[in-house]
């Protein structure tokens, strides 16, 4: 089955492409990129006024199958990524049960085959993601594992981090750290900020993430290892992220979308669904972010996507789940980056194609010709209304909701199929 | 003016005409808390559920009080004994309670915005009695209440509160309406009892004891909750009396004439001497008895009136 994508903007940060042009996928190739492209048997595809970059990869999403599958399965969650324009996702290990073991790893890419998306799993740093013993890393890497984590909970004792950061390199796995101080988050459910303080809410300071990137930072120093800091929230830790690349550390770092959108003022009264963790920061975290992501010392964006159902949202503030879900709103939130001047385009795709792939080692990224025929179409002047109802994901938790973005994947291709397709 | 809200879920937002509205029917209901015969039919029909999620003595009752006074039908509900402890969410609990129709529900919860949950969910008119650490409205319109009928005046005193300002939901709400009626406030405490950003709440902070009380027309302090001697807050009772509990030497800082005032219960001895629990500055049983005047005139003015009939039809429902 032959696709062409013709007269589209071909915008592929990874081989450094940004010009008109078609695009043709054979099979689950691309076989041929660039220029006015001949292929009268195959699918055209006018791509005109649309932008054909690389299909998108999410570094972080929590897929909640094994164990989870109220809140969001495999296959929604892979349709979610799709509907966004990804076609590579990492899922988290802290499903039910925990995926430390290839058993588990074996479950989730056997009921990710067929899915809308690429599902690359992400292993436990330590068993039960208890913090006390090392996983069996060598036979995560085995089973498919393409990074170690303990995602939704940092790994508190520094001495087992750096064991695992030792541990983990050998199998070349890099380590993604959830970096938080949990004796200074304790008990918070909100940025530590006079928003909660008029609020009678209990506080999260950013100290309590600043300080534990740093020690990872300097442990991913006195290791070598490849280590990725998760979702960068704050001025502090864009600041630390910064001086451990200066110094030589082997690390990358993401962010994502509502950290670059919005701020702990959004929480408004009470509204749940503004509440994840790490929490909304202040303004000024807000634009270090963004310029953290624009300069490059933030990496990559990811969503770091986690359904909840009502069940964990429609509660009392405090008592409520953290996490929103991200799939199908990260580019549209990404173009209103653009729009508002806070980021360029270029760098937009880049940091949903290329860099991803760079922190994790993953293939895909790019449109080079003989790669994966991952594709996403975007249309940045497709103008839409957020609404959550509307969602293939589970999860109706948007932080988003109302919003109206400028534009939207149209198309998402992966491995030569059509994944996801808006209509005209 | 007329009253439009349909619920009170806290001060904030709530205009100075509103609160002296409340204060000026408050006056007439103490009236009726004086006589032999201490019912009016007002609110006759009508029902309130008291919903108290945590426990309490003067709220509750103050309510329940209140409530019978004008004639309307109570009934009580404690999460200890409701279905709560069977796991039922507080969003199908209110419901329940609202499929019975009462006019009122008033709530006291531990979650910070819980009240405001209810309210997004239910028709029926709302009272906050005490949320988290977030507001207690009723307390500070009594606490302003008792102010007024005592110094005659809210605008351009000075009000300090002191005592564990980051986990008291009435000093929020009392500087709120204090404020919003033109009173200053000041705050004081053991620093690591104090909210971080501070000044956001609309006062300022006090840097000693003796500059909080120095010429306050009104001291009002607040429980130690001993719960917090675990939280590595402050090193005990004993020094916490020593350095920021209220004494009579303090009164002598105080404007003469000034009043103590604590919302209860008080812990006699830590964060004030029983000689200011008993002296002659403490107003602290006229609180309790307004706030059944007070209660009263929410209760009369949320469901009792035209407007507060409107207000829960959802003809002018505002808040």
């Amino acid at each position: 089955m032959r696709l062409l994508l013709t007269g589209g903007r071909l915008l592929c940060p990874a081989t450094g492409r940004d010009e008109a042009g078609d695009l043709l996928i054979d099979g689950g190739e691309i076989a041929a990129v660039g220029g006015r492209i001949e292929a009268g048997d195959a699918q055209a595809i006018d791509c005109a006024g649309r932008v054909v970059a690389p299909g998108l990869i999410d570094v972080h999403v929590h897929l909640r199958e094994p164990g989870q599958e109220y809140k969001e399965t495999i296959a929604t969650g892979a349709a979610a990524a799709a509907a966004g324009g990804f076609t590579q996702v990492c899922c988290m290990p802290n499903t039910d049960p925990v995926n430390d073991t290839r058993a588990v790893t074996d479950l989730i890419l056997d009921r990710a085959s067929g899915a809308a998306a690429r599902v690359r799993p992400v292993g436990a740093i330590t068993r039960g993601l208890a913090g006390q013993e090392l996983s069996e890393m060598g036979e995560l890497a085995e089973a498919g594992c393409v990074a170690v984590s303990d995602d939704g909970r940092p790994v508190a004792s520094s001495r087992m981090l750096r064991r695992a950061m030792e541990y983990a390199a050998g199998f070349g796995l890099p380590v993604i750290c959830h970096s938080e101080d949990l004796a200074l988050s304790a008990g918070g459910s909100m940025h530590e900020g006079p928003t909660a303080t008029r609020l009678g809410l209990e506080g999260i300071p950013a100290q309590a993430e600043v300080c534990a990137v740093e020690r990872d930072c300097q442990l991913a120093l006195l290791t070598g290892a490849r280590v990725h800091i998760a979702h960068v929230s704050c001025a502090g830790s864009v600041a630390a992220v910064a001086r451990a690349k200066e110094a030589g550390a082997r690390v990358t770092a993401e962010t994502c979308p509502h950290y670059l959108a919005l701020v702990d003022e959004d929480v408004g009264l009470y509204d749940t669904h503004k509440k994840m963790n790490p929490p909304l920061r202040s303004a000024a975290d807000r634009q270090a972010v963004r310029q953290g992501l624009a300069s490059g010392v933030i990496d990559a964006l990811a969503t770091d996507h986690a359904p909840h159902s009502v069940l964990e949202k429609l509660v009392e503030f405090d008592q409520a789940a953290f996490g929103v879900v991200g799939l199908e709103t990260a580019l549209g939130v990404g173009l209103w980056l653009v729009a508002e001047g806070a980021l360029s385009l270029a760098r937009l795709v880049e940091a949903l194609t290329a860099s991803p792939a760079a922190c994790l080692g993953l293939p895909g990224g790019s449109l080079a010709p003989g790669g994966p025929a991952d594709v996403a179409v975007i249309d940045p002047e497709r103008q839409w209304r957020v609404e959550a109802a509307a969602f293939q994901s589970l999860g109706r938790n948007t932080a988003f909701e109302g919003w109206r973005l400028p534009g939207r994947a149209i198309m998402t291709i992966c491995g030569g199929r059509i994944t996801h397709r808006v209509k005209e | 003016m007329s009253w439009t809200r349909r619920n009170l879920l806290g001060l904030a937002g709530v205009s100075a005409d509103e609160i002296t509205m409340v204060l000026d029917t408050a006056q007439s209901m103490k009236e009726i808390n004086r006589r032999p015969i201490k019912k009016v039919p007002t609110l006759r029909g009508k029902s309130v559920i008291n919903f108290f999620y945590e426990p309490s003595t003067r709220t509750k009752t103050s309510f329940d009080v209140a409530a019978k006074r004008l004639s309307a039908d109570t009934f009580s509900l404690s999460a200890s004994t409701s279905s709560i402890t069977k796991g039922e969410t507080l969003i199908d609990t209110a419901m329940t309670l609202q499929a019975m129709s009462p006019d009122c529900l008033v709530i006291r919860h531990s979650s910070s915005g819980a009240p405001h949950l209810l309210a997004q969910h239910l028709d029926t008119c709302i009272i906050n009695a005490g949320d988290g650490t977030h507001e207690h409205p009723t307390q500070a319109l009594l606490d302003m209440f008792t102010i007024r009928e005592r110094l005659g005046r809210l605008e351009g005193l000075t009000v300090s509160i002191i005592g564990d300002i980051s986990h008291s939901r009435v000093a929020r709400s009392n500087v709120i309406g204090l404020t919003a009626m033109g009173a200053k406030v000041r705050l004081f405490g053991p620093p690591t009892l104090l909210p971080p950003f501070v000044e956001t709440l609309g006062a300022e902070a006090a840097g000693s004891m003796d500059q909080a009380v120095q010429d306050a027309d009104v001291i009002m302090m607040l429980r130690v909750q001993r719960e917090r001697l675990n939280d590595v807050l402050f090193p005990s009772l004993r020094e916490y009396a020593q350095r920021f509990g209220l004494g009579p030497r303090h009164m002598a800082k105080a404007k003469p004439g000034a009043i103590v005032m604590h919302p209860g219960p008080v812990n006699r001895g830590v964060e004030m001497s029983p000689a200011v629990v008993d002296g002659p500055w403490s107003v602290i049983l006229d609180q309790v008895a307004n706030g059944v005047a007070v209660r009263m005139a929410l209760l009369y003015l949320l469901i009792g009136t035209e407007a507060g009939q409107d207000a829960s039809d959802g003809k002018e429902a505002r808040s």
